[in-house]
């Protein structure tokens, strides 16, 4: 602790790199142009980023990818608040690109939005990227073009706090989960739009070992939807990987007992949400989304796509431990270990069996006690708001139970009951083939773990216990409420907001006032968990903590079924891209602009 | 919100149940500096002083209460009701950048954009059946394949079906072209037309709806008026039971229908014909599954005299086997 900080780290990236990069694993000894897994560090006044493309070799699998600096992923992007970040990106590739900087506060135009923040970076052009650094943390940057995101074209970004970081380590370390898949990005696209399940190998069948009863099986079947459809792209065809190396290519982080590690953890993968655990050590959660928040412990936590958690890790006598990130699915995991000595290893845990969705995913949620009963579902108007409010008072079994008391006398199978009432959709969203399913009781589920973590027996994360550290700027009561549904069809991969394709809506934007203070709440018409993230602000979850420590968050999990809501101060003007961040939903259209206008005296 | 504001007593008291989450293990990080930036400290003495983890029963706890009081206050003038937005927000399609870079220079990548997310046209072929059929009295091939081309509402579809014997011209063959128009979440309206190539030279107007039925039913039911104005109708149901994740079953159902006797086409009125087949296939890959199988075709009614007249039977039962195909 007497040390500098930062000179630590100066050293062990050096050292860190050469452990974490075996020879090897450098690709030169196997193929002379292939790309290198792992990051460097770029920083200083002016940084330049260069995009390119090559052979790309995880674990014996082939493919091609787009890299930044010649790396999967791209280099890690340092910064410092207070300074001018100047940044030149060169376009090699004979496709247009960009780079979105995740999670940053820039000036809109510097944003990286192709048709939304700028015309986009031609083929064999540049561009500088200049904005000043507001903030610190954990972030990530990528390509907004296209589908590259998936090809490579993403890196990590931290920003050193001006002042002392009220997170202290002795080491600090990266780990940016992504996935590596041989399958060009369109054919996955296009595999999805044509159905088939085509990912999917956990579909129910005649032989599988899921709990399930007969009259699960048909009611699934008489909603035309899957138990298992937890994600559109899966281990069939991905590779997890951590830094950029599969699970068999040992990427590693050295410790000394008795140290305290920082793991800036970023899921800067397409379509994939990870279950973090690490066997035999707790991770104590200081900072979501770059923002620092009140620390956590906890045993294992779901992170979504595009969001960040930086953890705290106080390793003992123990020689390694396995970093596992378990995809959602479970069909595969990304795997790291923190190794005491290099090629220290721990024993790493089998997949556990898939999740099933539940009743709550269907919108049937009656309060967290009712989780996956079969058999309650009196779901007129009256017993909706109750079912809430029970909800909402989950943490107290006695007003919960309570509450359900009233509605409860209902033993009606939910076989008999519509999975697509369309009469309870608001008349702002469009009704069509768009939309498979109306959630009838969208409760706030941001006190659930996530799907697959609900029944594990040790602690988990969710949003109810992110309470940030520094008070918000902004505690205004919102002067107005703001719905949007999350909508879809499975079957036909359509993905929208309030049943309206990006295409349907590119010139009518979602509008906010300077400065307005706005409650969202999402609601999520849809069996499949999305990360919605809005481009150039942090938004504050509304997640029971008093309103000055509501944590600050710029992607945001809607479980299936359920909702979500955050307070937003509209104080960062121009256009910018909301969407979800799944790849394959936004490329699908479920993607729209927000546009903020300037203050007054700038108003044209 | 209407519900959270008429019980504040609901919600003060389970946040107070929440605290102790982080109250809980707050002291985990003793060694984290006392952040100058450290906000709040007064109104959050506890979160950062505890030297000890505290279990969740932990009566500091309550030290936040008055804390979390002003929160259901705050709820409960949040407007409850969504609005539009106050004419501050201004109205228009967003053209922020334009004002930086130019409308010109923004034009192709705002139009490539909208065009990306939500208008791609995209295309199918599926070969449902290519099948070699044995049976009594000689051996014959199958068709059964469609394609479509579109968006996500709109597709041209193309169908095509026929049957025969080995070394010889087909018995019956057909293609359609279809306007596809997807009409629900699960089901698509189809109209065009129907050229029949084998036999008596037909055309068909087609009217019908193909998609996903309740369990999963694949289903495509189609009317027909020829130009000779006979009125048919025909139904086929598939539907597939997975034993692993590759091995498929597929019982499989057709029925034709007359509204009028053709003798022409030696169709009878009313029922004309029924088929039942159960297929085994094996998805090496989603897109190509060999497959065996057994069907058993019945000819009803008027058409099975017809058929008995021309000195065939009026059932016949074929084994299958066969290559199920998409790309």
């Amino acid at each position: 602790m007497e040390l500098d900080r930062r000179g630590i780290l100066g050293g062990l990236a050096l050292a860190g790199s050469a452990f974490a990069a075996p020879r090897w694993a450098l690709g030169a000894s196997l193929h002379d142009k292939a790309i290198r897994p792992g990051f460097d560090e770029v920083g200083g006044a002016a940084i330049n980023l260069t995009i390119g493309h090559g052979p790309r070799v995880v674990q014996g699998r082939r493919g091609h990818a787009t890299a930044v600096n010649g790396t999967v992923p791209g280099p890690l992007v340092r910064l410092k608040e207070g300074q001018t970040a100047t940044l030149n990106i060169h376009n090699t590739l004979d496709a247009e690109t960009s780079i979105h900087w995740h999670g940053l506060l820039v000036p809109f135009q510097m944003d990286g939005v192709p048709g939304v923040s700028f015309p986009g970076i031609p083929a064999g052009g540049h561009f500088t990227a200049t904005f000043p650094v507001r903030q610190s943390g954990t972030y990530w940057w990528h390509s907004h073009s296209g589908l590259q995101e998936q090809t490579g074209h993403y890196g990590p970004l931290v920003i050193d706090p001006a002042g002392p970081d009220p997170v202290s380590a002795d080491r600090d370390y990266v780990l940016l989960l992504s996935e590596f898949t041989p399958m060009h990005p369109h054919t996955i696209f296009d595999k999805l739009k044509k159905g088939e399940h085509y990912f999917n190998y956990q579909v129910p069948s005649w032989t599988d070992r899921y709990p399930l009863t007969g009259a699960q099986r048909r009611m699934w079947g008489k909603m035309r939807m899957m138990p298992t459809d937890i994600s559109d792209v899966t281990g069939s065809t991905y590779t997890y990987l951590a830094n950029g190396r599969g699970p068999q290519e040992g990427m590693e982080f050295l410790f000394r007992p008795g140290e305290r590690i920082r793991l800036r953890i970023i899921n800067g993968s397409a379509m994939t949400f990870f279950n973090m655990r690490i066997p035999g050590l707790p991770m104590t959660v200081v900072a979501a989304d770059g923002q620092n928040v009140r620390p956590v412990e906890v045993d294992e936590f779901q992170i979504g796509v595009a969001e960040t958690y930086d953890v705290i890790l106080e390793p003992g006598r123990s020689a390694a431990y396995s970093i596992v990130a378990e995809a959602m699915d479970r069909t595969g995991m990304a795997l790291a270990t923190l190794a005491s000595q290099p090629g220290a290893r721990a024993a790493v845990p089998p997949l556990r069996d898939p999740p099933l969705l539940t009743m709550a995913d269907m919108g049937m949620n009656h309060g967290k006690m009712d989780h996956g009963d079969m058999d309650h579902g009196k779901m007129d108007h009256g017993a909706m708001d109750h079912a809430a409010m029970g909800h909402q008072g989950m943490d107290m079994d006695e007003q919960s139970g309570g509450a359900m008391t009233m509605d409860d006398d209902s033993g009606m199978d939910m076989s008999g009951m519509p999975m697509r009432d369309t009469s309870l959709l608001p008349p702002d969203v469009k009704v069509g083939p768009g939309i498979d399913m109306v959630s009838m009781n969208p409760v706030d589920r941001m006190g659930e773990p996530g799907i697959g973590l609900d029944k594990v027996d040790h602690r988990t994360l969710d949003y109810r216990k992110l309470v940030a550290l520094e008070p918000n700027p902004d505690t205004r009561v919102p002067t107005r409420l703001l719905e949007l549904h999350l909508t879809g069809n499975m079957e036909r991969y359509m993905w929208s907001f309030d049943g309206r394709k990006f295409s349907a809506v590119s010139d009518d934007p979602i509008r906010f006032a300077n400065n307005e203070r706005v409650r969202v709440r999402l609601v999520n018409d849809t069996m499949m968990a999305h990360p919605i993230h809005l481009h150039g602000h942090f938004f504050e979850l509304v997640n029971g903590s008093e309103g000055a420590h509501q944590p600050r968050k710029h992607t945001v999990i809607v479980q299936p079924g359920g909702s979500a809501q955050f307070d937003l101060t509209a104080n960062e003007p121009g256009d910018w891209a909301f969407h979800c961040h799944l790849l394959y939903h936004m490329h699908a259209g479920m993607f729209q602009i927000v546009t903020v206008t300037p203050p007054a005296e700038d108003a044209a | 919100m209407r519900i959270r504001s008429a019980l504040p007593g609901l919600v003060i008291a389970q946040l107070a149940l929440v605290q102790p989450a982080w109250a809980q293990h707050a002291g985990h990080d003793m060694t984290m500096p006392e952040p100058e930036t450290a906000p709040e400290a007064p109104s959050d003495p506890h979160a950062h002083h505890h030297a000890e983890p505290e279990p969740a029963s932990d009566p500091h706890a309550g030290h936040a209460m008055p804390h979390t009081m002003a929160m259901p206050v705050e709820e409960s003038a949040v407007p409850s009701i969504e609005t539009p937005p106050p004419p501050d927000a201004g109205s228009g399609p967003a053209r922020a950048a334009d004002a930086i870079w130019g409308a010109d220079a923004m034009k192709a990548s705002r139009t490539a954009l909208a065009h990306e997310m939500g208008a791609m046209t995209y295309s199918m072929v599926m070969a449902d059946r290519l099948e070699y059929r044995a049976h009594k009295g000689g051996d014959s091939y199958l068709w059964d394949v469609q394609g479509w081309y579109g968006g996500d509402i709109d597709r041209l579809w193309i169908k095509s079906e026929g049957e025969g014997a080995f070394g010889e011209k087909p018995e019956d063959a057909e293609v359609q072209a279809l306007w596809s128009h997807a009409i629900g979440a699960w089901f698509d309206l189809q109209a065009g037309v129907r050229q029949d190539f084998a036999g008596p030279d037909r055309t068909h107007a087609v009217i019908g709806i193909q998609g996903l039925a309740p369990y999963k039913f694949e289903l495509d039911a189609a009317a027909f008026v020829s130009n000779k104005g006979d009125v048919t109708a025909r139904i086929e149901a598939e539907l597939d039971q997975r034993i692993t994740q590759r091995l498929v079953l597929q019982p499989r159902g057709e029925i034709t229908l007359s509204a009028q006797d053709i003798p022409e086409l030696g169709v009878g009125l009313g029922l004309d014909k029924a088929e039942l087949g159960i297929r085994l296939r094996y998805e090496v890959a989603r897109e190509f599954a060999p497959y065996i199988g057994v069907e058993r075709e019945w000819r009803v009614g008027g058409s099975a005299d017809y058929a008995r007249m021309r000195g065939e039977r009026a059932a016949a039962t074929s084994f299958v086997a066969g290559i199920r195909a998409w790309f």
